[in-house]
């Protein structure tokens, strides 16, 4: 006997939410930046949900929400309104939460991503906002278990970012969260931290034959802590439905848990217990007009975004896609480039040159060091225009390339400038003539078997003689100067 | 003086304590003796705040001593128990806020605080509003001062009885489907429901957010006037709160109704109706004539008879999601035997609710089901935009429309509590006017079988002084107004 596995194909689609940064909560006073504080002490009787009170939509957070959509090339309609979603659990004060169903802030949008095959557009549903829930901890007590509720974070104005079913891998799937990711910090919207929990992904997967156009029964998969869990996650589900279909069997629509500790899921709700949410118009908030006035003033606010940053660093400083993109990561790490590169005031082929060496740096040296300490650009104590004029002594031969790296550490240690370590190492380089022919002299007098070697053929003898020199003067003579002087006096000699 | 310090009426009083004639601490101390002496046959309030009334009155004396009194200083209130009191009990009549001390006020309470009212205590009412006869309060019935086997009306039958009984010279009330209106009609006083955005919400506690709007009771319309322009206006925390300007609507009262055009939609006078009630209430259409009205009897809002059914499936909706809140973890009533959490939750809710919330929780968690909501819901509220289309059809033609408030006078205590449908019909004259959030006052035009009947006026959106011109009118005219029952 003998079976015919079927190809699949890997349909995935994401739900993201992420908390927006604003100073206070979605629909109350309180304030958001609750990650320090104390249980329950950023709390008011509005996020407690208590009798008679009323929700006042936070502004700043709606316009963050347009701003996200507009960063997603998302469509933003003039109606736009808020509905409750029914639901009862411990972590929801009012017994249901505010969020928007039929006519959420914007639809029909799109995220770049970067795979193996080349650029690819995932869809971008809709982008919608509700708020927070407060966070459950579950303690298992000697007299029995329990849950803790910490309702700092009910009411913190959250973003929902729904994806088409566009992801043909876990691989992609990892791909779109880390650029939407990015997106989201380049917009200034949100810490988007994972492991944090102000970026959470639910993510829905499912099967069908290599070809078919119809989608194969989802299943749902929550609770991924990190980018590695989600994509962990996916994987494990995929190898799950595949054994599955392959064995004749059918999968089931349902709500699955990912256990990290034990790498896989496991199924929490089916489709029969799913939710009816009873969605209707939240009455204590009129519907929303979204003028095109605030539209065209936050798509002006928006920042320049990875993509366009990573094309204009291709252009304007000669850099390769690869490089580029490992500079605009961040905000942060691209406006460092900058900054390093501005700071010479060169023109011409001279900033491209320049462009390229602080790259090299940022890249090599000082990515090493990033990594190795886990220490996150903003932190690094080497000042942007500091690098720009290490750079700049290396370029203008005051210091040996060789010299320039001890200098960098002691930067990347002191956050002093390079012309102060220099200075006080005495590390300026040493081109004059006069000055080395001594120290030359000296070598060849004290290196019999290698100028015999020279006089024998053996060129690579003079390599030696050099690396004799540099070790006399600590790096610091000037290689080409020293390489002359040697041919000259063995050459006369 | 020939009548008793707790039969004065609020603008009265307030000129009195003015002139020093009598003060703060006296007039609170006589309602308070009121309370004492007619609270166990009526059982007006949930809760009576004598030491913070004596307390508050006390201040009153002190502000008008100093020339800074406001338009309510030293005027003794009932506030409806549905509207949060900050350290004082808030029941919402329903066992399962039964100890629940709000930390904060309801905007309508700091306004009433802001111009000096003295507050007597927290006015009972049927379980979260949702009711016409107070029978529903899950602490006891309140009783019709006018006869005590008779219900005062509902759901703020509290507030309507305590003024009538005496027991404080204003109130108020809240008004979802004619909670203000019905009981000021049935106990024979002045009910208004202003412009759904006029009022604050801020700490009502909600039955149907859409609908529930707050508004006073009074013995006379100057009176009431008086008390809306004291708790109306924006308030940033509302934000289904209007930004317009409050007039004032005492200026605008007036004797006559020269040039007004009143409009009497036939649909109000519907089957089942009293005669005694049409008789009252097409008297006092009359006399709108003679006051200078032009009266249009050919004003028709077609969609009325589909209001109560609109009525039944929005504000029950509404309400199953404002109640989910209650579960027994964070405040109020909370069952507790060792079980398991939702255990102890479905049996906070099963033996903190009574019967008719438990109804209309599962009439609204139906209503917005899945595969139901288009059907109920959506339709619903489609027939609303169409019932508000016609109200402002016929306000294109008339100035105001009169209609009665209540189909029937006071009925007796127990005679519909077993027939909610007879309950719920107790208000098909006053649904409309919340479906398309209108302003509605009511006011006695006469009586039938000695028990009062009410007459309600609507106008338009934000007209509440035109509504309120033409109640005086004819309150001046048809001469019932103020009138009592010996308790």
């Amino acid at each position: 006997m003998t079976t015919v596995a079927t190809d699949y194909e890997v349909v995935i689609g994401l739900e993201v939410h992420a908390q927006l940064l604003t100073r206070s909560k979605m629909f109350c006073g309180c304030s958001a930046e609750y990650s320090a504080a104390p249980p329950n002490t950023h709390v008011c009787p509005v996020c407690l949900g208590m009798p008679g009170v009323l929700p006042v939509i936070n502004r700043r957070a709606v316009e963050l929400t347009i701003m996200t959509a507009l960063a997603l090339d998302c469509e933003i309609p003039e109606q736009s309104k808020f509905d409750r979603k029914n639901y009862h659990y411990p972590d929801l004060m009012k017994g249901y939460q505010v969020s928007q169903y039929d006519l959420p802030l914007s639809r029909d949008g799109w995220l770049t991503i970067e795979t193996e095959e080349g650029e690819r557009r995932v869809g971008v549903t809709r982008v919608h906002l509700e708020e927070d829930t407060a966070r459950l901890t579950h303690v298992d007590g000697p007299d029995g278990s329990f849950s803790l509720v910490d309702v700092n974070r009910s009411g913190v104005p959250l973003m929902e970012i729904v994806s088409e079913p566009d992801m043909r891998s876990p691989e992609e799937a990892r791909l779109y969260l880390v650029k939407l990711r990015q997106v989201l910090r380049y917009a200034g919207v949100s810490l988007a931290n994972m492991e944090e929990g102000n970026f959470r992904c639910d993510a829905n997967v499912s099967l069908r034959p290599r070809g078919s156009s119809s989608l194969g029964v989802k299943v749902e998969v929550k609770n991924m802590n990190s980018f590695r869990s989600v994509q962990r996650a996916l994987e494990y589900e995929v190898e799950r439905q595949t054994r599955l279909l392959d064995g004749g069997e059918a999968v089931v629509q349902e709500t699955r848990g990912w256990v990290e500790s034990e790498g896989k899921t496991v199924s929490q709700r089916s489709k029969e217990y799913a939710h009816d949410y009873r969605y209707f118009p939240e009455p204590d908030l009129p519907p929303m007009q979204v003028n095109r006035e605030l539209v065209s003033r936050l798509r002006a606010a928006l920042p320049e975004l990875p993509d366009e940053k990573r094309r204009r660093f291709e252009e304007a400083y000669g850099l390769t896609r690869y490089e580029a993109e490992l500079l605009v990561e961040s905000r942060a790490r691209a406006d460092y480039h900058e900054a390093a590169v501005a700071a010479s005031g060169l023109r011409g082929d001279a900033r491209l040159q320049r462009a390229k060496q602080v790259a090299n740096w940022m890249l090599g040296d000082m990515a090493r060091l990033q990594n190795a300490q886990n220490v996150d650009i903003e932190a690094v104590r080497i000042q942007p225009e500091q690098l720009g004029q290490l750079v700049a002594m290396v370029e203008g031969g005051q210091i040996t390339g060789r010299s320039a790296k001890a200098v960098f550490e002691r930067m990347w240690r002191e956050g002093r400038s390079p012309h102060e370590i220099v200075a006080e190492e005495g590390l300026a380089q040493i081109s004059g003539v006069d000055e080395l022919r001594g120290i030359v002299e000296r070598v060849i007098a004290a290196s019999d078997r290698a100028v015999a070697d020279y006089r024998a053929g053996k060129t690579e003898a003079v390599q030696f003689l050099v690396g004799q020199v540099m070790k006399q003067t600590k790096g610091r003579a000037n290689p080409g100067t020293v390489r002359d002087l040697l041919l000259e006096i063995l050459q006369n000699g | 003086m020939s009548r008793p310090l707790h039969e004065l009426g609020v603008v009265e009083a307030r000129e009195l304590l003015q002139r020093r004639e009598v003060n703060a601490r006296e007039l609170a101390a006589a309602v308070l003796r009121r309370v004492e002496e007619v609270e166990p046959r009526v059982r007006a309030y949930i809760t009576v705040t004598a030491d913070l009334a004596l307390q508050q009155a006390a201040e009153a004396d002190a502000r008008l001593a100093r020339a800074e009194g406001g338009l309510l200083t030293g005027v003794p209130v009932c506030v409806k128990d549905v509207l949060c009191t900050a350290g004082v009990r808030t029941t919402a009549g329903s066992r399962i806020l039964e100890g629940f001390v709000p930390p904060y006020d309801a905007h309508v309470y700091r306004r009433l605080r802001a111009e000096g009212a003295v507050m007597v205590g927290k006015g009972n009412m049927d379980e979260f509003a949702m009711g016409s006869s107070t029978e529903n309060s899950a602490y006891f019935p309140t009783r019709n001062p006018w006869d005590l086997d008779r219900v005062p009306g509902g759901s703020s039958g509290g507030s309507a009885a305590s003024i009538v009984a005496g027991e404080a010279l204003a109130s108020v009330g809240s008004d979802t489907g004619g909670s203000i209106r019905q009981p000021a009609s049935l106990c024979g006083l002045v009910g208004l429901k202003p412009t759904y955005g006029r009022v604050s919400r801020f700490g009502l506690i909600a039955f149907a957010s859409s609908l529930d709007q707050v508004g006073p009771f009074a013995m006379t319309v100057r009176d009431a006037a008086r008390m809306l322009r004291v708790i109306a206006g924006y308030d940033p925390r509302d934000s289904t709160s209007i930004d317009r300007p409050v007039p004032d609507y005492e200026a605008a009262l007036g004797d006559d109704l020269r040039g007004l055009r009143m409009g009497v939609p036939r649909e109000y006078f519907v089957e089942g109706m009293e005669p005694g009630v049409r008789e009252a209430v097409l008297r006092a259409v009359g006399m709108s004539g003679e006051l200078g009205a032009v009266v249009d009897r050919e004003v028709s809002l077609p969609s009325t008879d589909h209001a109560l059914a609109v009525y039944y499936i929005l504000a029950p909706s509404e309400a199953s999601s404002n109640l989910a809140r209650y579960d027994g973890v964070k405040y109020g009533y909370s069952f507790q035997a060792g079980g398991s959490m939702w255990e102890e939750m479905e049996q906070t809710r099963g033996r903190g609710f009574g019967d008719e919330v438990k109804r209309r929780i599962m009439l609204g968690t139906y209503a917005l089901s899945a595969g139901y909501y288009d059907a109920y819901y959506l339709k619903a509220q489609k027939v609303r935009t169409r019932i508000r289309h016609e109200f402002e059809a016929a306000f294109e033609r008339c100035d105001v429309l009169v209609a009665p408030t209540s189909p029937t006078v006071a009925f007796p205590i127990g005679s519909r509590v077993d027939d909610p449908l007879a309950m719920y019909l107790s208000d098909v004259c006053t649904i409309p006017v919340n479906i398309a959030g209108l302003p509605g006052v009511s006011i006695p035009c006469g009586f039938s079988d000695g028990l009062p009947v009410g007459l309600q006026v609507i106008g338009r959106p934000f007209d509440e002084a035109t509504v309120l011109r033409v109640a005086y009118a004819l309150e001046q005219a048809l001469g019932v107004a103020g009138r009592r029952p010996a308790l």
